[in-house]
C-alpha cells in the first residue's frame, strides 16, 4: 500500500496531456476573436501608409488571402511549433520578441513573487492564528486595499512618493542608459548579465530600478497570499489531529507549527502558483507603468498600434504560458502531497 | 414576507464582524451609486469640459482649491473632480451591463449543460475552464479589441467587452449545482411525488443558486472595475470622447508625475479603491452571512454559579451512606 | 465499594488512587446560554482499573473525558475538585496541567481517521511526542519506544515510515493508543474508541483496551454508548444522564441489579439474540441548557413521584452495592422515611407524544 511511482507518473501523464485541448481551446478562441473583424488585419494596422501593392504583399505574407479555415489550421499548427508569427507593423517574429523582452519579464514577476512571499505568507498565518482580533481584521483590511487598488495607481503612488517626493528611486526603466551600454547581453536577462560581467555599478543600478516595480507588483499578489494562507490556517485548525495534539501534550507553538501551518500552506503552494494568471496581467500593467522593457509592455505598444497579428501571437503564447504553469503546478502539488495521486 | 424572514435570518445571526463589513461596504456602494445617478447635479461640469459658461478655459494643471475641488488636469485642463463624478456613472454603468450579460448567458448555460450531461456538458466544462483559467485582462484586451472596432469605444462596448471574463463562474456554480441537485435525494423525493422535471429544476436549484449569485455577483463587480480601469489604463477601453473614466485618467496622469503633479492621479485612483473595496466588502460580508460553516455563532456569557445555588437542587451532591 | 467514594476529597489514604473527582462542572456557552454538560459528578479511579461511562448521546460524557484532560472548547468553564495523584489539576496554573497531557493524561479518540495528521509519517508523529516531553531523546531510543509500543499493538515496525492514510480504520485506532501510552501515562480516557470501526475491529480493540492494565498498568476510563462493551472490559461501570452520574458501581452488580430506573431501561433497551419486542425509553434527552428541575430523569420516569419534580435524590449506597441517587430506589430499600404520602403520589404527567420526539 506504500506510495508507488507508478501512479504519480501515471497522474503526472495524464496532467501532461490536458495541455493539448485547453491550449487548443484557448488558441482557437483567440484566433476566432481576432478573425471575426470586418476587414483584414493589415488594412486595419497599416492601411494608410503603405501603398496597395505593399499591403497585398503583407497580407500574402500573413496569408490572410487564403481561406479562412487553411488560416487556421496553419496557425495551429504554428502554435504547436511554437511558432507565434509575426507582427504586421515591423515585421518582427514574436519569438524574437520573448527572447529579447523575455528575460526582463521574467525578473519582475520573480522579484515580485519574492516580495508577495515575504510579505504574505507571514501575515496570513498570523490573521489565521489570532482570528477575530484587531490583528486579524487589520491584516484582512490590508490585503482588500492592496487588491483593490489598481496595480498602476500603487506604481504611481510610490512614483510620486519614492521617486518623486523622495528621490530614492528611479521613476522607470530597467536601468540607466550608461548601464545598458555597457553591459554586454549575454542572457538577455539584465541582471544576470550584470553580474557575470562583474560589473556591480551596474548591478546596483539595475536592483535601484527593479525595487519599485517589483514593490508594485508584489503588493498586488500579497493581498491575495494573505487571503489564502488565512483561509487554510483556519481551515486547518478545524481539523481534529489538531485536538489529538494538544491531547498528547504537544505545546500550542509546536501545534501550529508544525500542524495547523504546515498543513495549511501544503493547499496553499498549489493556489499560489495558479496566481499565474494574475501575475502575468499585472506584469503587463506594471511594465507599462515603469516603461519596464519586458514583452508586456512590447504588448502594450502593439495594442496602441493596432497591431493585429502581434497582439495575437503575444496572447496565445501567454495562453500557453499559463496552461503549460498551471499543469506542472498540479504535478508538484502530487509530488508534496501524498494524498492527491490517489 | 417568509422569504425575506429566511434571507434576513443568517444576517441577523452573525457577530459583529461581518454585520461592520458588509454595513461598510454596503456605505461605501451606495455613495457611489448616488454620485452616479445624480451626477450631473453633483459634478460642477461636464466630463469634456475645458472651459468656463463664458468661454474662458480653465487653468492648466491647478492644483486642488477654488473651484477646482480636485485640481485640473495638465492635458487639456479638465475638473479632476468631475471626471471623478462622471466616472463613477462610467463604471457603475459598464458594471451592471456586464455582470447581468454574463449572468444571463452563464446561468442558462449551466442549467442546460448540467441536466443533459453527456458529451456538450464535458465540452462545455472544458471550455468554460479553460476560459477561467485565462488571465481575465488578456481576455478582455482580445475582446476590446474586437468590439472597439466593431462597435466603438462607448458604455455598451466595454460593457459586453468584460462579459466573457465571468461567465465561466456563473455556468460554473449553476451547473455544479444543477449536477448534484439531479441526484439529491430530495430531489427524487419530488420526482417519486410526482412533481414534473420544471418544478424541480424551478424550486431547488433557484434556491440554492440565488444564495451563491450574489456573493459572485459583487466580486465579479469588483474585478469588472478593475479591469475596466486597466484597459482604459492601456488606451483600450472607454475612448475619451466617449465618457469620463479613471483608469484613463490614471494613464494620463503617469506624466504628471515626474512634475510633481499628484491630484491627477491620486484622486481617481482612490475612487477605484473605495468603489472596489465597497463591492469586495459587500461580498465578503454576504459570503460569511451567506455560508453557514463561516460563520460564527455569537456565544452568550455565563457564570458558574456556587454549588447548590439553586433551590431545587438542594439535595444535589449530598451524600448518605 | 469504597469508602473513599462518600465525603469530601482524601487526602491521599490511598495509595493506588489515581483520580479523585468530586462536584465536577463544565458548562460551556451557546448562543441560548448555557450548556450544563457536567453538572456535579464524582468519582474515583484506581490504578489499573476500567471505569466505563455509559449513557445516550448529549448526556456528556464526552464534555466530561475531555474535561479531565483540559481539552475545552472556548467559552467553557470548569468547577469542582479534579484530583489527579494527589494534586488538584484545577487549582495549578493551565500550563502545567497542559503539560501533564501525553506523558500523565492520555486520550483516545473516536474518530482513527481525522485524529492523525495526514501529511506526517507515523514516525514523526511519534518523535515529535516523544521530543516534546523528554527533550534530548536520541533518534534511536524514539524509534525503540516507538516499535516497542507499536508492536504489543500488533503493528509490524515495517509499516513504521508510512502515511496514516495507508493504513485501515481498526490499525489507525490502534496507531492513536499506541500514540497515546508510548509514554505510559498514568490515566487515558478512551472517548467512543469503537464506535466509527465495524463489529470485528471492535473486538481487537477492546481486547487491546482491556489488556492495558496488564501491560501498562494503565487506568482507564472507557466512554461508549454500548454497555455489551461495558460487560466485557469494564470492571465499574458510571450511568450518565444529563450530566450527572445517577448510579455508579461493580459492572457486575450493575447489570445484576440496576438501582435507577434509567440504568434499568437502558438495561432492557439493548437488543440480544433473546430480544423478542423492542424496549425504547420514550422522551428524548433533556436540554441542557435547561434541564428539568430536581431529578433530571423524572419527565421520563416510569417510577416518577412527585417528590422527583421537587426535590433532587440523595446519592446513596445501595444493598445490591452500587450507588444511585433516585427517590423510588430510596423508597424501596426503605432509606427516606421522611417521605410524605403526597411526596410518593406517582407523578401526574402528560403522555409524552410521539411529536415531542422529534
Amino acid at each position: 500500500m506504500a506510495a508507488s511511482g507508478g501512479s504519480l507518473a501515471r497522474y503526472t501523464a495524464l496532467r501532461l496531456l490536458l495541455i493539448i485541448p485547453m491550449v487548443f481551446i484557448l488558441s482557437t478562441i483567440v484566433f476566432l476573436l481576432l478573425r471575426v473583424a470586418p476587414g483584414d488585419p493589415v488594412s486595419a494596422t497599416v492601411g494608410g501608409r503603405l501603398s496597395e501593392a505593399a499591403l497585398d504583399e503583407r497580407r500574402a505574407a500573413l496569408g490572410l488571402d487564403r481561406p479562412l479555415i487553411v488560416q487556421y489550421l496553419e496557425y495551429l499548427g504554428d502554435v504547436a511549433t511554437l511558432n507565434f508569427g509575426q507582427t504586421i507593423t515591423d515585421n518582427r517574429p514574436i519569438i524574437d520578441i520573448v527572447q529579447e523582452h523575455g528575460g526582463a519579464t521574467l525578473t519582475l514577476a520573480v522579484a515580485a513573487f519574492v516580495v508577495a512571499l515575504v510579505l504574505g505568507i507571514p501575515l496570513g498565518l498570523i490573521a489565521g492564528r489570532h482570528r477575530d482580533t484587531p490583528g486579524d481584521l487589520g491584516i484582512r483590511v490590508f490585503g482588500i486595499i492592496t487588491y483593490a487598488a489598481p496595480v498602476f495607481y500603487w506604481g504611481l503612488l510610490f512614483q510620486l512618493f519614492f521617486a518623486g517626493y523622495l528621490g530614492w528611486f528611479p521613476v522607470g526603466g530597467s536601468a540607466s542608459p550608461v548601464t545598458i551600454f555597457e553591459v554586454p547581453d549575454v542572457t538577455h536577462i539584465l541582471l544576470l548579465d550584470a553580474i557575470i560581467a562583474g560589473n556591480t555599478e551596474a548591478i546596483t543600478d539595475v536592483l535601484m530600478h527593479l525595487v519599485l516595480p517589483a514593490l508594485t507588483l508584489g503588493l498586488l499578489l500579497s493581498g491575495i497570499f494573505i487571503r489564502l494562507v488565512r483561509v487554510n490556517v483556519l481551515q486547518s485548525l478545524k481539523g481534529d489531529y489538531i485536538e489529538a495534539a494538544r491531547a498528547r501534550g504537544i505545546r500550542e507553538t509546536q501545534v501550529m507549527r508544525s500542524h495547523a501551518f504546515r498543513n495549511a500552506l501544503v493547499p496553499v503552494i498549489t493556489v499560489i502558483g495558479l496566481q499565474i494568471a494574475l501575475l502575468l496581467s499585472g506584469a503587463i500593467l506594471t511594465e507599462a507603468t515603469f516603461n519596464w522593457p519586458g514583452i508586456g509592455n512590447e504588448l502594450v505598444q502593439y495594442i496602441n498600434n493596432r497591431d493585429y497579428a502581434a497582439v495575437q501571437g503575444i496572447i496565445t503564447m501567454f495562453a500557453v504560458v499559463v496552461v503549460v504553469v498551471s499543469i506542472l503546478i498540479d504535478i508538484i502539488n502530487a509530488v508534496i502531497d501524498p494524498r492527491v495521486r490517489y | 414576507m417568509a422569504l425575506a424572514a429566511r434571507v434576513l435570518s443568517p444576517f441577523r445571526q452573525t457577530t459583529g464582524f461581518a454585520r461592520w463589513i458588509l454595513l461598510a461596504g454596503i456605505v461605501l456602494v451606495t455613495g457611489f451609486v448616488i454620485l452616479a445617478v445624480f451626477a450631473p447635479w453633483i459634478a460642477p461640469f461636464d466630463f469634456a469640459q475645458t472651459r468656463y459658461a463664458d468661454g474662458t478655459r480653465f487653468p492648466k494643471g491647478a492644483p486642488p482649491g477654488g473651484d477646482f475641488l480636485m485640481g485640473t488636469t495638465s492635458f487639456g485642463s479638465y475638473d479632476v473632480f468631475s471626471r471623478v463624478v462622471w466616472g463613477s456613472r462610467t463604471a457603475l454603468q459598464v458594471v451592471i451591463i456586464s455582470v447581468v450579460l454574463s449572468l444571463l448567458i452563464g446561468a442558462p448555460l449551466g442549467v442546460i449543460s448540467g441536466f443533459l450531461g453527456g458529451a456538450l456538458d464535458r465540452v462545455l466544462v472544458l471550455v468554460m475552464d479553460a476560459l477561467y483559467a485565462f488571465p481575465s485582462l488578456l481576455l478582455a484586451i482580445v475582446f476590446a479589441f474586437l468590439l472597439s472596432d466593431l462597435f466603438g469605444g462607448g458604455v455598451a462596448a466595454a460593457g459586453v467587452a468584460l462579459t466573457v471574463i465571468y461567465i465561466p463562474q456563473y455556468f460554473r456554480v449553476v451547473r455544479n449545482t444543477t449536477v448534484s441537485a439531479r441526484e439529491a435525494t430530495y430531489v427524487e423525493a419530488a420526482r417519486a411525488m410526482g412533481a414534473p422535471k420544471r418544478t424541480i429544476i424551478t424550486r431547488y436549484l433557484f434556491g440554492n443558486v440565488v444564495q451563491s449569485v450574489p456573493v459572485i455577483g459583487t466580486l465579479n463587480a469588483a474585478d469588472a472595475i478593475g479591469t475596466l480601469a486597466a484597459l482604459g489604463f492601456l488606451g483600450i477601453g472607454i475612448q475619451p470622447g466617449e465618457a469620463a473614466e479613471w483608469g484613463y485618467d490614471l494613464q494620463r496622469a503617469l506624466a504628471d508625475a515626474g512634475a510633481g503633479i499628484w491630484w491627477t492621479g491620486v484622486f481617481p485612483g482612490l475612487a477605484i479603491v473605495l468603489l472596489v473595496t465597497g463591492l469586495t466588502l459587500v461580498g465578503e460580508g454576504l459570503n460569511e452571512t451567506v455560508n453557514p460553516t463561516l460563520r460564527r455563532r455569537k456565544l452568550r456569557p455565563f457564570t458558574l454559579p456556587p454549588r447548590g445555588a439553586v433551590a431545587f437542587e438542594a439535595g444535589k451532591g449530598q451524600v448518605d451512606l | 465499594m469504597t469508602i473513599e467514594e462518600t465525603g469530601p476529597s482524601p487526602a491521599n489514604t490511598s495509595s493506588d488512587l489515581v483520580l479523585s473527582v468530586r462536584d465536577l462542572r463544565v458548562w460551556y456557552g451557546t448562543e441560548r446560554g448555557a450548556v450544563r454538560a457536567v453538572d456535579g459528578v464524582s468519582f474515583d479511579l484506581r490504578k489499573g482499573e476500567i471505569l466505563g461511562l455509559v449513557g445516550e448521546s448529549g448526556c456528556g460524557k464526552s464534555t466530561l473525558g475531555r474535561g479531565l484532560l483540559g481539552l475545552l472548547p472556548t467559552g467553557a468553564a470548569i468547577d469542582g475538585e479534579l484530583s489527579f495523584l494527589g494534586e488538584d489539576l484545577l487549582a495549578m496554573p493551565k500550563k502545567e496541567m497542559f503539560a501533564k497531557r501525553g506523558v500523565e493524561l492520555g486520550m483516545i479518540f473516536q474518530e482513527p481517521l481525522t485524529r492523525l495528521n495526514p501529511l506526517m509519517r507515523i514516525s514523526e508523529h511519534f518523535s515529535e511526542t516523544l521530543r516534546q516531553h523528554e527533550k534530548g531523546i536520541s533518534k534511536e531510543e524514539i524509534e525503540r519506544r516507538s516499535l516497542e509500543v507499536l508492536s504489543v499493538m500488533g503493528i509490524p515496525p515495517t509499516r513504521f515510515r508510512s502515511y496514516p492514510h495507508e493504513f485501515s480504520g481498526g490499525m489507525r485506532q490502534r496507531l492513536m493508543i499506541a500514540l497515546a501510552l508510548v509514554l505510559r501515562p498514568a490515566f487515558v480516557v478512551a472517548d467512543e474508541p469503537t464506535t466509527a470501526l465495524d463489529v470485528l475491529v471492535e473486538a481487537q480493540i477492546i481486547r487491546i483496551l482491556h489488556d492495558l492494565r496488564r501491560d501498562f498498568e494503565t487506568s482507564l476510563l472507557l466512554i461508549t454508548h454500548n454497555l455489551g462493551i461495558i460487560a466485557e472490559a469494564c470492571d465499574r461501570v458510571a450511568v450518565m444522564y444529563a450530566g450527572e452520574i445517577v448510579e455508579i458501581g461493580d459492572a457486575r452488580d450493575v447489570f445484576r441489579d440496576p438501582q435507577h430506573p434509567y440504568t434499568r431501561e437502558l438495561l432492557r433497551s439493548t437488543i440480544s439474540l433473546s430480544t423478542t419486542g423492542l424496549n425504547f425509553i420514550p422522551g428524548a434527552p433533556p436540554d441542557l441548557v435547561d434541564p428539568p428541575p430536581a431529578c433530571r430523569f423524572h419527565p421520563r420516569c416510569p417510577d416518577a413521584m412527585n417528590i422527583c419534580a421537587t426535590r433532587h435524590p440523595v446519592q446513596r449506597q445501595m444493598p445490591s452495592g452500587s450507588r444511585a441517587e433516585c427517590w423510588a430506589a430510596d423508597l424501596r430499600h426503605g432509606y427516606a422515611d421522611d417521605l410524605t404520602d403526597e411526596d410518593t403520589r406517582p407523578l401526574a404527567r402528560e403522555e409524552i407524544s410521539i411529536a415531542d420526539e422529534a
